[in-house]
This record gives C-alpha cells, sequence and structure tokens, in this order.
C-alpha cells in the first residue's frame, strides 16, 4: 500500500486493510463483492457521485445508509454490504427507476448496465405507479437522446463538463422537474455539443445512444457485435479505441483506456468510420484511358471514375505502374523520379514507401506532409537539441504548474489531447493561450493572449527579454546545459515588452506577467501548433520557444517540456521511418557516408548520397522538367498543397504519376494509374503518436472488391523495379525497421501487440519507456542546447490597399487534412456539410453582407467562392478558411513562400479580400 | 490584378447544406453583452456571484431573457450550461426564451403551504386567477414565513398578510409591490443602549476567543436552525481546522411553519449582527457570507441599510461581510446546499463526510450559524451561561422561540422556555384554539418533523425528546390542526412541498416524492409500498430533507390510520 499507511475495517465480518483513499465500493470490488452501481463509473476521469443510491451499505453506529462508492471506510468500522436494511434501500431504488423506464424488450439498450443491475436487484414484480414519458429528441447526426430511460445518474454531465470538459450538458431545473439538458434545453443537434461521444459511451440505460444502435423507433436493433481493439487514425493524438463491428461495418466505437486518451475520443475518432463503406470506395486497379489528357483545371467525377479511367486487373495495373517508372529511370535516371508517402497510413508503410523510392527510385526525393506541417518545428528542434520529438507527452501538463499553448487550436485539431489541458486549468493550473484567434481553449486560458497574426518572435522575444532582464531564467541549467546565451541576451535586450507590444498588440503589463509566471513556475510546459511552424518565420519562432524553455530550465523533468503537437495520427512515426528527403530511418543523414553504408548494406544496394527535395520543391522540379514520375501513397497534394493550382499544373505535367489511395483523390484525377488500397480499419500495422507511442492498429473488417493491402501494393512495386522484397507481412516490415531504428530498441512487434502502446525511447523489454526525455542533456554534440536568437521577419506577404485582409487556414473538428476521408463520413458531412469561411461580425458589416451569405475570396493566387459564417472568434481583418473542401479549395488562395530552413509553405499568414458576390 | 475562380463542384461531401451562418449552438450578441455589462456593473467577475447577477437582470427586466443569459456566460467565461442549470433550479428566476413574452409585469406568488392551505390558499389562488386572469402572472409558492397571518400572497415583493381576494387585487390595482419595511432598532438605537460594547471588548482584547469558546461550551445553547448542534462546540471544532475560515448564517429560513429568524432580523437586527461578528471574530472568519431567503426582502432592505451603517462604524473588524440573495428554494436551508448556492450554483447537498466545518464554501473551513442562534449571543455572554440555563420546562434548558400557527386564537412567535409542551403554547401562550376548533393534532417541527396527534400533548418540545415517536422539534415549528383538518390531506400537502423542494439529485427523495404523492393522492393508500417508499427515503436520500420527508407520512400510518385507509372527506 501506498506509502504504507492503512487502515483496518470489518466487511462483511472480515478485517479488511485498505488505504485510506479506498472507497467502500473500490474495497469490495477487489474482495470480489461488486456491489450494484449506476450513477458511479470506475473508469479514469469519473469521480464518484453517489446520486443514485445503488450501491447503499449499512455502517454500524450510523442513522442512515451510506453510498458505497464515495464513502472511505475509516479505523474500525464495521461495514455491511448486504444488511436486509442495505438490500431494501437497493430494492426500492431500482424499484423507482424501472418503473418509468420503457419496457425492456423495447428498451434502446437492453444489454445496458441498468438491465444487467436490475436483473439481480429488483423485486419480482413492480408495485410503483409509472410517471410522465419525456419525449425523444432526435436532432443530432450521430447520437439519440431518450430522456425516458434517463436515471439522473449524471454521468453524461461528468463525462461533458469533467471529462472531456466540453460543458455542453447539464443538469437543469430541480427535482422532479430535473432534467439533463444540452446548453439552454437546446435540441442536441442545434446546442454546442461537439459530439465528442463520451455521454454515449458511459450512459448506464441507452438514454444517450449512437444513432446506429437502434431503429426508427428508439428500439435497439439487437445487433451481434464483435470488438476488435485498435488506435484511432485522425491526428497526432492516438486514442486507442475499440471498433464494434457487426455485419463487417463498424456500428459503433468505444474509446479504451489508452495512455494518451483515458477511454476518451472526439467525434472523428467515435463517429468518422463508415467511409471506409461510402460508394466512392476504389475496388478496382485503374489506368487512365488512352484518350484522355491532362490538365490541371480538369475533375473527375469520384463517383464514376470510367470517365477517365479504365478498370484493369492488379497484374496490369502493376506492370503498367511499374513501366512508367522505368521508362522514367531509363530516360531521365533517378532524378526524375520522386515519392510521396503518407503520415495516415502505418509505420511500415511509410518504411517500404521510403525504401521503395530510395532503393527501387534510387533518389531521396521522398517526403510527406510533415513538411506542411511541422517541417520548422523539426528544423528548429533538430538544431535546437538535436531531436524533433516531443520531449515530455501532452499528459504531462497535468503535473505542470503553467502550460502554455501556443499557435495551437487542439479543441478542433487535437480534441483529446485539450481535454487533458481543460481539465488541468479545472485543477487550477496555470493556462496561457496564445493565439491571434480566440479559441474555444481561450474560455478556459487564465491568460488569453490574443496577439496579431504574425508577430509570434515579437512576443515571444519580449518573454525571453522580461526573464533575462530580471534574472529570472535558470542560471544553473543555462550554464550547465545550454550554450549561446550570451548571444540571446545581448539579442533579446532590443525587444522590451514596451517596444513588442506596439507589434504584437499585447500590453507589456500581460508580457511581463506571462513570462514571470512561466519563468518562476516550478513547472511550466509549451505546446504548440501550427499557428507556429507554417510560416516563413516557422523556425524562427519555434527557436523562441525552445529558447524560453531552456533558460528557464523547464525542460526534462516531469510537467515541463517542449511539445509540438502533431497533426497527423503517424506523422511521428512517418518521420521516425524515414519519410524525409535528407535523412533515413531514425533521422539518420543521407550525405553522411557511414550511415549511407551502414544502410547500403543493410538494403543491398547503392543509395544516392545527395538530398532528396521537400515536398514544395518536388513540384517545381516537375515544373522544371526534371521531375517526371511520381509515386502517390495516401497523400493529397492537389489539395494539401500551397497555391494549389500551381502544384495541380505540376501533377497534370507528371509523365506518369501513380497514386495508391482509398477514393479518386483530387490528386488521382491526374494519375495514370490508381491502386485500390487498404482503409485503417482493414488493415494491422504500428503507428506512433504525438506522445512517442508506438501503438497497435488492427484489422476489424475485410478489404471490399479487389482493394489490397498497401504493404503488398508497395512490396508488388518493389518486385517489378528489380528489388527482392520477401516480406509476409506488416509484422516482418516492423522487425527490419526496429533493426535499423536504435528508437525502437526494447520495442518489439509482439510487444506493441501485447501492450497496444509502448513508449520510446526505452530501456529495456520489460520497462515502460521514457515518457520525459533530456533531464540530463541534450542528444547534441556538447549535451547543451543551442539558444538560436531569432529576429523579426514579417510575414512574406502583407496586407495592402488591393488585398486588406489576412487569410489563414486551418482544420475543423470534423473534418481531417483534405477531407477525402471525414467528407464521406455520414456524421462528419452532416455536422460540417460544405465550404465555410469565417470572419467577425465587424467584416460582416463593412462588407455588408449577412451570415451565410456566399462570398468570393481573392487572393494573388486565385479565388474561391464560400458561404460565410460569422465568428466572434476571429479578429477584425482576418479572415479563416479550412482546407478540406474540394469545391472551395483554402489553397487555392494561400502563398507558397517557404520558410527558408523548414521548406514549410506560409498556410497561415497571406493577404487576401472579401468580395460580394454580384447579384444575379 | 485579378484572377478568375475555377468552378469545381464535384467533391466528397453529400452536400446537404444545413449549416447556418454561424459556429455550433447559441451565439452571444455584442449588444447583449453590453447591456448585461451595465447591469452587473463594472467590477471584475466572480463566479460565485452568478445568483447574484441573476438576480440583478431578473430584478430588471422581470424575467431571465435568454441572450442575455448566454452574453452572461460570455462575460463569465462560463458555459451555458453551468448558467442555464443554475438559473432554472431557483424557483424566483423566470427564463424566456427568445420566441417567448415576457411575463407580465406583476407576480403574485400564493403561499400554499401547510397553514396558509388550511387557511383558505386554494380557495384564494382560484378566485385570484378568476379575477385578474392575464393582468397577473400567479404561481403558487411555499412557505414564506408568515404562517401566523395566514394566508399569505405576494404581490411583487409585497406579502399581502391575512390575503383576501379582495386585498390581493386591491395591491394589484394599486401596484403596490414594494416590500414594507418594519420599524426595527437601528444602530444608533442599539448602540446606546450597550450595543456592540461585547464586540469592541472582542476587538480591543478585553475579550479572549477561548473565553468565549468555554463560556459558551456552558451555555445549553444550540443550534437552532433545527440540528441543535452545540453552539460552544461548533466554534471550537471550526477554529481547530487551519485557516482561513469562512462564516455563513443560514438566514434561509424555510421549513413551513417557521418565522422566528425573520421575527428577530425585523425587530433587533444589530443584536443578531453583534452575534455574527463575535462569531467571525471567535473562528477568525476573512468573510461572513448571510444568505437571506429571497421571501423576506423587507428584511434584506433594512439590512442592507444596517450592514452599510455597521461598517461605517468600523464595526466590521477583520472580516467582511456579504449580503447574498437566495432564489426560491427550501433545500439551500440545508447548509451544504447554501454553501453551494453561495458559491453561485445549484443548491444540491454535499455527500458528508467531510462536515462544512472542515471543508465548506469554496472548500475553506467553514462556521454555518442560524440566525436565531446568533441572536442569543450577546446575551448569554453577558447574562452568563447560567442565566440562559436558569430558563426551561421538563429538563430542557434556555430560551426558544417557537413559531406557533394554525388553529390558535393567538399564533405568531412565542419567546418562553425551552421544552414547554404543545399544551403549554396552545394555552398558556396562545390564548387557545380558534373558536370552533378543537385540537386534533399537531406539527412540532414543520414539514418534516412529523405529526403528533392531540393525545401526546404532553411532551417536551425539545431536541431530542420526540425521536422515539418518529418525529423532532427541529425549527421548532408548531402547527396546530384541529378536527376541521383533515390529517392525511396535511401530509399530501407536505409531502407534495417536498416533492417540489427535492434538488432532484438522489434517486429515493426525487423518486420517491413524486411516488408518494402519487400513492398518497389514492383514495386508499397502499401502506406497504408507502412505508417501503418512505423507509428507502428514510435510509437512502443524501440530505436530512428526503430522510425526513416520510416523517409525516409514518405519522398519518401510525397515528391516524384511520384516515390513511380511506379518505375521510
Amino acid at each position: 500500500m501506498r506509502n504504507g499507511v492503512t487502515i483496518t475495517f470489518e466487511l462483511d465480518g472480515k478485517q479488511v486493510r485498505a488505504h485510506p483513499d479506498e472507497t467502500i465500493w473500490q474495497i469490495a470490488n477487489r474482495e470480489h463483492n461488486e456491489l450494484p452501481h449506476l450513477c458511479y463509473a470506475p473508469k479514469p476521469g469519473y469521480r464518484a457521485d453517489g446520486n443514485c443510491r445503488a450501491c447503499m451499505v449499512e455502517i454500524e453506529g450510523e442513522r442512515v445508509l451510506a453510498a458505497s462508492c464515495i464513502r472511505k471506510p475509516t479505523q474500525d468500522m464495521r461495514v455491511h454490504t448486504g444488511s436486509e436494511r442495505a438490500m431494501s434501500a437497493r430494492r426500492l431504488v431500482f424499484e423507482m427507476l424501472e418503473v418509468d423506464q420503457p419496457n425492456r424488450d423495447e428498451a434502446h439498450d437492453p444489454d445496458s448496465r441498468f438491465w444487467h443491475w436490475t436483473d439481480q436487484v429488483r423485486p419480482e414484480t413492480n408495485r410503483m405507479p409509472s410517471g410522465k414519458t419525456p419525449l425523444p429528441d432526435p436532432s443530432h447526426a450521430a447520437m439519440r437522446v431518450f430522456l425516458d430511460s434517463c436515471i439522473h445518474c449524471n454521468l453524461c454531465v461528468r463525462a461533458c463538463r469533467e471529462v472531456q470538459v466540453n460543458d455542453v450538458i447539464g443538469m437543469a431545473y430541480r427535482g422532479r422537474e430535473s432534467k439533463v439538458v444540452f446548453d439552454f434545453d437546446d435540441p442536441m443537434g442545434n446546442s454546442t455539443c461537439v459530439a465528442c461521444g463520451e455521454c454515449v459511451q458511459v450512459c448506464p440505460t441507452g438514454a444517450l445512444i449512437e444513432e446506429s444502435l437502434v431503429d426508427r423507433e428508439g428500439v435497439s436493433l439487437g445487433l451481434k457485435i464483435d470488438e476488435v481493439d485498435s488506435v484511432c487514425p485522425y491526428c497526432g493524438v492516438g486514442c486507442q479505441i475499440t471498433y464494434k463491428v457487426s455485419n463487417n461495418q463498424i456500428v459503433a466505437v468505444n474509446g479504451r483506456n489508452g495512455p494518451a486518451n483515458n477511454s476518451r475520443l472526439c467525434v472523428k475518432g467515435r463517429f468518422g468510420f463508415d467511409y471506409v463503406n461510402h460508394r466512392h470506395r476504389l475496388i478496382k486497379p485503374l489506368i487512365r484511358r488512352p484518350d484522355v489528357g491532362k490538365e490541371a483545371d480538369m475533375e473527375v467525377n469520384p463517383a464514376n471514375p470510367l470517365t477517365h479511367f479504365q478498370e484493369v486487373d492488379w497484374p496490369e495495373a502493376l506492370d503498367y505502374a511499374a513501366a512508367g517508372f522505368k521508362k522514367v529511370l531509363r530516360e531521365s535516371g533517378s532524378a526524375g523520379l520522386a515519392g510521396f508517402g503518407s503520415a495516415k497510413g502505418s509505420n511500415e508503410e511509410a518504411y517500404l514507401v521510403q525504401k521503395l523510392v530510395r532503393t527501387g527510385f534510387g533518389t531521396n526525393n521522398v517526403d510527406h506532409c510533415t513538411r506542411l506541417c511541422h517541417a520548422s518545428s523539426v528544423a528548429a528542434l533538430m538544431e535546437g537539441i538535436g531531436s524533433a520529438a516531443v520531449t515530455a507527452p501532452f499528459t504531462a501538463c497535468r503535473d505542470a504548474d503553467v502550460i502554455i499553448v501556443i499557435g495551437a487550436n487542439p479543441t478542433d485539431n487535437h480534441p483529446v489531447a485539450a481535454t487533458f489541458f481543460k481539465q488541468a486549468r479545472k485543477n487550477g493550473k496555470e493556462l496561457i493561450v496564445m493565439d491571434p484567434r480566440g479559441t474555444t481553449l481561450g474560455r478556459h486560458a487564465t491568460h488569453m493572449l490574443q496577439f496579431n497574426p504574425g508577430t509570434d518572435v515579437a512576443m515571444l522575444n519580449a518573454l525571453l527579454h522580461v526573464i533575462i532582464e530580471e534574472e529570472i531564467y535558470d542560471t544553473e541549467y543555462v550554464s550547465q546545459f545550454t550554450e549561446g546565451f550570451e548571444n540571446l541576451r545581448r539579442h533579446v535586450q532590443q525587444f522590451s515588452p514596451e517596444e513588442m507590444s506596439k507589434v504584437c498588440g499585447i500590453d507589456p503589463d500581460t508580457l511581463r506577467q506571462v513570462a514571470r509566471k512561466f519563468a518562476t513556475a516550478d513547472r511550466s510546459i509549451i505546446f504548440w501548433g501550427m499557428g507556429i511552424s507554417q510560416h516563413t518565420h516557422g523556425t524562427d519562432n519555434a527557436r523562441c520557444l525552445i529558447a524560453l524553455a531552456a533558460i528557464t530550465g523547464q525542460v526534462g523533468r516531469p510537467g515541463t517540456g517542449l511539445h509540438p503537437l502533431r497533426g497527423q495520427n503517424n506523422v511521428q512515426g512517418a518521420s521516425d521511418a524515414g519519410l524525409i528527403p535528407m535523412v533515413f530511418p531514425d533521422y539518420q543523414a543521407v550525405d553522411s557516408e557511414n550511415i549511407r553504408s551502414r544502410f547500403e548494406n543493410e538494403w543491398g544496394t547503392s543509395l544516392d548520397p545527395q538530398k532528396g527535395l521537400t515536398v514544395v520543391e518536388i513540384m517545381e522540379a516537375v515544373h522544371s522538367g526534371q521531375i517526371r514520375g511520381m509515386y502517390v501513397m495516401g497523400e493529397n497534394p492537389a489539395m494539401s498543397d500551397p497555391d494549389v493550382h500551381h502544384a495541380r499544373q505540376a501533377l497534370a505535367k507528371l509523365d506518369h504519376l501513380v497514386v495508391q489511395d482509398l477514393f479518386l483523390t483530387e490528386t488521382a484525377y491526374y494519375a495514370d494509374v490508381v491502386l485500390p488500397a487498404s482503409a485503417w480499419p482493414e488493415k494491422d500495422g504500428t503507428v506512433t503518436n504525438t506522445n512517442r507511442q508506438v501503438q497497435m492498429g488492427r484489422a476489424a473488417l475485410n478489404l471490399p472488391g479487389d482493394a489490397r493491402q498497401d504493404w503488398w501494393i508497395i512490396q508488388e512495386l518493389a518486385t517489378r523495379l528489380g528489388l527482392d522484397w520477401n516480406y509476409a507481412g506488416p509484422s516482418d516490415v516492423y522487425a527490419e525497421m526496429a533493426s535499423v531504428m536504435p528508437s525502437l530498441d526494447n520495442i518489439t512487434w509482439d510487444r506493441v501487440d501485447a501492450e497496444s502502446s509502448v513508449t520510446y525511447p526505452c530501456d529495456s523489454p520489460d520497462q515502460p519507456g521514457h515518457e520525459i526525455v533530456f533531464g540530463d542533456g541534450f542528444p547534441t554534440f556538447n549535451r547543451r542546447a543551442k539558444l538560436v536568437p531569432a529576429g523579426i521577419h514579417l510575414p512574406d506577404e502583407q496586407p495592402d490597399t488591393d488585398f486588406p485582409m489576412i487569410l489563414t487556414t486551418g482544420r475543423q473538428l470534423e473534418h481531417w487534412h483534405t477531407g477525402a476521408m471525414t467528407r464521406r463520413a455520414r456524421v462528419l458531412d452532416e455536422i460540417e456539410p460544405e465550404a465555410v469561411a469565417s470572419f467577425s461580425p465587424a467584416e460582416f458589416q463593412r462588407h455588408g453582407i449577412q451570415p451565410g451569405e456566399m462570398v468570393s475570396i481573392v487572393t494573388r493566387r486565385g479565388r474561391i467562392s464560400i458561404k460565410t459564417r460569422q465568428d466572434l472568434a476571429i479578429p477584425e481583418g482576418m479572415v479563416f478558411v479550412p482546407f478540406c473542401y474540394a469545391e472551395a479549395a483554402a489553397n487555392v488562395l494561400t502563398n507558397p513562400a517557404l520558410d527558408p530552413m523548414g521548406k514549410i509553405p506560409e498556410f497561415k499568414y497571406c493577404a487576401a479580400r472579401i468580395e460580394r458576390l454580384p447579384v444575379l | 490584378m485579378d484572377v478568375s475562380e475555377l468552378v469545381r463542384p464535384n467533391h466528397p461531401g453529400r452536400g446537404k447544406a444545413r449549416h447556418t451562418g454561424s459556429p455550433k449552438g447559441r451565439q452571444v450578441s455584442q449588444n447583449a453583452v453590453a447591456d448585461v455589462r451595465k447591469i452587473i456593473g463594472p467590477a471584475p467577475v466572480r463566479r460565485d456571484l452568478l445568483i447574484e447577477y441573476l438576480h440583478s437582470l431578473q430584478d430588471h427586466y422581470g424575467c431571465l431573457h435568454t441572450d442575455n443569459l448566454v452574453a452572461l456566460a460570455h462575460i463569465m467565461k462560463l458555459s451555458l450550461a453551468e448558467v442555464y442549470e443554475t438559473a432554472t433550479f431557483y424557483a424566483h428566476f423566470t427564463i424566456v426564451a427568445e420566441d417567448e413574452n415576457s411575463p407580465p409585469p406583476i407576480t403574485l406568488r400564493v403561499c400554499d403551504s401547510l397553514t396558509c392551505e388550511m387557511f383558505g390558499a386554494q380557495q384564494l389562488l382560484a378566485g385570484l386567477q378568476d379575477q385578474l386572469g392575464r393582468r397577473a402572472r400567479i404561481l403558487r409558492a411555499p412557505c414564506m414565513g408568515r404562517c401566523h397571518t395566514a394566508p399569505t400572497v405576494e404581490v411583487g415583493h409585497n406579502h399581502v398578510d391575512n390575503a383576501t381576494v379582495t386585498s390581493v387585487v386591491s395591491a394589484v390595482d394599486r401596484f403596490d409591490v414594494g416590500p414594507s419595511i418594519p420599524s426595527y432598532e437601528n444602530l444608533d438605537a442599539y448602540r446606546s443602549a450597550g450595543g456592540y460594547g461585547l464586540l469592541e471588548d472582542c476587538y480591543s482584547g478585553k475579550r479572549t476567543r477561548e473565553k468565549l469558546i468555554a463560556l459558551l461550551q456552558e451555555s445549553p445553547l444550540r443550534g437552532l436552525g433545527g440540528a441543535g448542534f452545540p453552539t460552544g462546540l461548533k466554534w471550537q471544532i471550526v477554529r481547530g481546522y487551519e485557516g482561513p475560515r469562512l462564516m455563513a448564517v443560514n438566514a434561509d429560513e424555510g421549513e413551513p411553519g417557521t418565522f422566528k429568524d425573520r421575527y428577530y432580523l425585523e425587530r433587533e437586527p444589530h443584536r443578531f449582527l453583534e452575534g455574527v461578528l463575535v462569531a467571525a471574530w471567535v473562528v477568525e472568519a476573512e468573510t461572513v457570507y448571510i444568505y437571506l431567503r429571497d421571501e423576506y426582502p423587507a428584511v434584506r432592505e433594512l439590512l442592507l441599510t444596517e450592514l452599510a451603517r455597521v461598517r461605517q462604524a468600523g464595526l466590521y473588524g477583520k472580516t467582511n461581510i456579504e449580503l447574498r440573495r437566495g432564489a426560491g428554494a427550501y433545500i439551500c436551508g440545508e447548509e451544504s446546499s447554501m454553501i453551494e448556492s453561495i458559491e453561485g450554483k445549484r443548491g444540491l447537498p454535499r455527500h458528508r463526510p467531510p462536515y462544512v466545518a472542515e471543508k465548506g464554501i469554496f472548500d475553506r473551513p467553514t462556521l454555518v450559524q442560524n440566525v436565531e442562534t446568533l441572536y442569543w449571543i450577546r446575551a448569554i455572554i453577558e447574562n452568563g451561561p447560567e442565566w440562559f440555563a436558569s430558563h426551561g420546562r421538563n429538563g430542557a434548558k434556555g430560551i426558544r422561540s417557537y413559531s406557533v400557527s394554525g388553529r390558535v386564537r393567538e399564533p405568531g412567535v412565542k419567546v418562553v422556555p425551552a421544552g414547554v409542551t404543545v399544551r403549554d403554547l396552545i394555552d398558556e401562550f396562545s390564548g387557545g384554539m380558534l373558536p370552533g376548533h378543537e385540537f386534533k393534532a399537531y406539527l412540532p417541527g414543520g414539514a418534516s418533523g412529523g405529526i403528533l396527534p392531540a393525545s401526546m400533548d404532553n411532551l417536551p418540545l425539545d431536541f431530542g425528546r420526540l425521536e422515539e415517536y418518529g418525529c423532532f422539534v427541529g425549527s421548532h415549528a408548531v402547527v396546530i390542526l384541529s378536527d376541521q383538518d383533515s390529517i392525511r390531506a396535511a401530509a399530501l400537502n407536505l409531502m407534495r412541498f417536498f416533492e417540489d423542494e427535492s434538488c432532484g439529485q438522489c434517486t429515493p427523495c426525487r423518486v420517491g416524492t413524486e411516488k408518494a404523492v402519487s400513492l398518497m393522492e389514492r383514495n386508499q393508500w397502499d401502506e406497504a409500498l408507502l412505508t417501503d417508499i418512505g423507509q428507502a427515503m428514510m435510509d437512502a436520500s443524501i440530505c436530512g430533507l428526503g430522510q425526513a420527508a416520510a416523517n409525516p407520512l409514518f405519522s398519518v400510518i401510525k397515528y391516524f390510520r384511520e384516515e390513511s385507509v380511506c379518505e375521510t372527506e
């Protein structure tokens, strides 16, 4: 027992030792006596509330019974769990609750915890008079509300308010009128509900339930359900899930108690899986019809690819694909080819793609969307601390005193990570949010710094200025673990809060206060997102953050660290696996002869000694005629690249393009060969989340039609390019990966399979990995962090009279990346069905438009027509457009200017204007 | 420069456009934010003042408009649900949705708790509905602490005592809606009679905290809100927990039949306030929250006036006093619910342990005292504990204030020796029964204290003396019923009261009161089932409301069984 402090008490006549923090219910439970419980859910994050009174026990000497879920025994207490008085109270509770339930044969969930316990506790006949029957609420796309089954246990309220901290559900009114409400007793579908489904997962009666599990009348469909444990394919959080599969369809998803999610999910992970069955799904290999050319402006209806393609069998498709590559190789050499892998696939797939490009194409021209999200963060981190991965998981915020979240909108983009931030704030931690947009997290923040767009460096340098000027940095840490401090000190002298306030728009007092809080707290931690990285000064932004953490010694200890929130489910893993043009797996430089020769030995072939080209550079190289053939696996540059018209022109120009995907993506429009691939729930494989946790994904569904496993497709291409690959499956690939990647030491496939999640680095096969790293220096040559001063550089394109506004782009909660999956998921599509641009009420007034009206948004690169949304969170002078909508692609507008170090485009800032559409 | 648009209609979505031009859910209106800001004032918002802000809005608009509630949530950085669940918990807030009309300018609250019902509340309610129609909003309401002048109707904030349809309609016609401030002993009068001398002795060091606690422990003073916990011991316990400590005064006198706290507050507010400040000094409370029920608007006005004077006179010492306003919820008289309400939330009772002395307001050690208890502090300290102990009958000690109402000639607050019997109260202190009424039964302790038959008229009305009969004296609210009253109807009235006032948190109370009412409305009572329900409520409810709600029911089954078998009327 912890601290050795225990008490002894009598439980049903037996002496029991217990920790003073344990409740009677917990103790009884571990003594193999599970007491009835409805409002109590023994799950992480759910406190006992003691309201249902199903678990009453009798304590000698007490006037009334006690709820065992919330009562802790004291020394020598005598507790009776089975006394007639206690049993009678429980029977009455169940009798009272059951009478107003729908009959079990018409129940919304006849297998609910309520019915389970009712079977065991309630009397034979129910004598109670029945009460009123509330009406169902079918307003939500994903969930049904049947308050006729509600027992007021309050679990949904705790789910929404304390676990997910989405704060939508309340228990309103009083007494017999008390009622679970959404916001102001609004229909769920009209409320601020973000559909995380936590309430549905925890509801013990089926009063809140997945729409997919009941019929029109609300009666359970009674599906026969198999469960498969896996991990969510959306975003870098890496929530563990359990698919509920019926008849080869995923009918529901539950959160599993993974280290990154503690059983929580967001709307995508909960309700976003039916894309796999979408009618657009590719189930036959396609090759381009010889009579159809390619133009940048072309489009193909993904429901009917046969206007541009013809169906072929696999051998023909693969032969055709390989022949095209070989032709380019013959005519232009290795430099004529490039490949994009995907951060949405498994580690094994990423490894195979980069190996195919490096050994089959003979080039390092291999990259993936990390280039578009955190390349500048990676550049700064590699330069500063010699490692690009997070130094601490986001759950470390629980141990922090001060939490900075900058340039990130985690409630939309990393919703489950956001729950931990919000909870930390609820537990009294300081939460400092810095973002030009007012984010949902801002409501929870102790300080919300809504600074002027693009002025990150000015603001952050002011913080550094205060910390150094007021000598509140960690002198010992600075002298032991950093280099370049003097240089930094001199540099930030010119950045006083007073001066920088004029630039960033945050008053000097707030800057000083925030700097002091961050520096002087025992434990401070920094999280950032693409608001930091997607700028031409993205590397500089990240350098400032590294300096902040390093000079204050806020790194390497529990509750401290640097954490760039990785965007996609496997962007960490795909980068680790070597889907980067400058490095082999595990960030081993391609231009190091030692390293290269080791990989040449390992892979049995000579390797390109030159760094390859990055995503945007590859497109430029297509334009210049250097690159003529491309292999694109699971990426969609025709939507995700900046100035996408330019990128589409490049794709159209390619002599040979092979696209491997689930759907006919916008990129596949230009393909010569389209290979129908496997969706996440159809395959086995590991992924690595933002926390460095390697997790196991497992197949739950059969592949549709002629679709094939991605690893198989890659291997077939490799074979046709003359490589001798003989992987029998993902575990074989993993074994080879692990042999060339020291980061995976002690983490075998079987271990990941057994434990579902293992953090790297890991010291031994039977020890958990290190969540917090760099407690004793950094993996740089001198073990020190390099402090790199950052100057102020304006974003590349400033507003002017023609384009007076700032366009910023990003994601929405419901949609992921280019929308290829999420827009084909029914629920997600229903909640966010169409392209939308958000701006402030002031702009609506200025432009004389009504919310919901269509407008044009114009930049120097292009123009889109889009519906408008009025959003107070967007500052005046800014327009926000999510980049997932093909019909109004934000990247038609964006500026391809690159950060010089990270080669990341400035998605977060360009000059734009709004135009009213001419009245027709 | 200009660029043309490339129209590409194909996209993966189904394009079933549904979204409106705003993010999910209700959006805040900047105009409403400005309006609400103006009404709640420019001071930094505090979470615990939510109910006060809701009052400001309710007072200003006569209701709570949803757009203002959204604005309030926005200003306070609260979720919509948090504001809504608090606003809907309390009976005195009226939420008006965007598509609803505002209520009429006058709201009538017709008390239909037991004594008022005995004196014709239902007929009054019907008569007023008939006469006034839509000119006023007419609501039934629980006890307003004016049982000796039953029936009572509150017109706006004007309480019409011994109300008739005519007198109420006349008040409506005259728009006579403000509280009438009773004449009371003001600060000057109180000080000239030696008031606040004790407090000054405390501040100057002439008194010590330890001695005051010892002195109170020698006296038989017990918590007079109903629980009867020894006051000196409570002070000592609270002082034993590490500070900063807080104090709450429970002036949420809601037990039907009880009006003795109002009696003291409306007559001698300073004697009470001196008790407050002495107690606060003893436990070194940083802040004292006086939680006053919203049914006492006149008391609120006079307290606001007098508190300002006391503060000006420099008598606050190191403590601060905040007067908080309840909003129509009986449950908030339960001390932990009151604390939740002081924190600006719904009044849901907390689980014990921990007790509020250890973890009270904002989880800090908290001294909670009833108004009357504090009222006696000065007299006991000045006259000595033995003076106080010298009063009492039948073995009880001290002076008690019984709120007597019902079928007696002279109802009112009876400040008499502790331990008197109901017979003493009727004959000796209340002028006997009303003409034509024969004493039949009595409630010894308000709605929750059970019902005793006239045959048991010799029991001392004191703490711990009635429990063996399934009753308790609680707040000493004694309601006298006669041969013209149905005990069964009284029990149903009381159960309805508990059904209305249950917070809804725990199953036995929320569902039990509802099922019990439904069963008690039947001609033939299902005694076995009602007994089971009552027992479950008593054993398994979280707080005293549910645990005691079945007392009247049990009393009927035990002492008036002939009535429970079949309706007699």
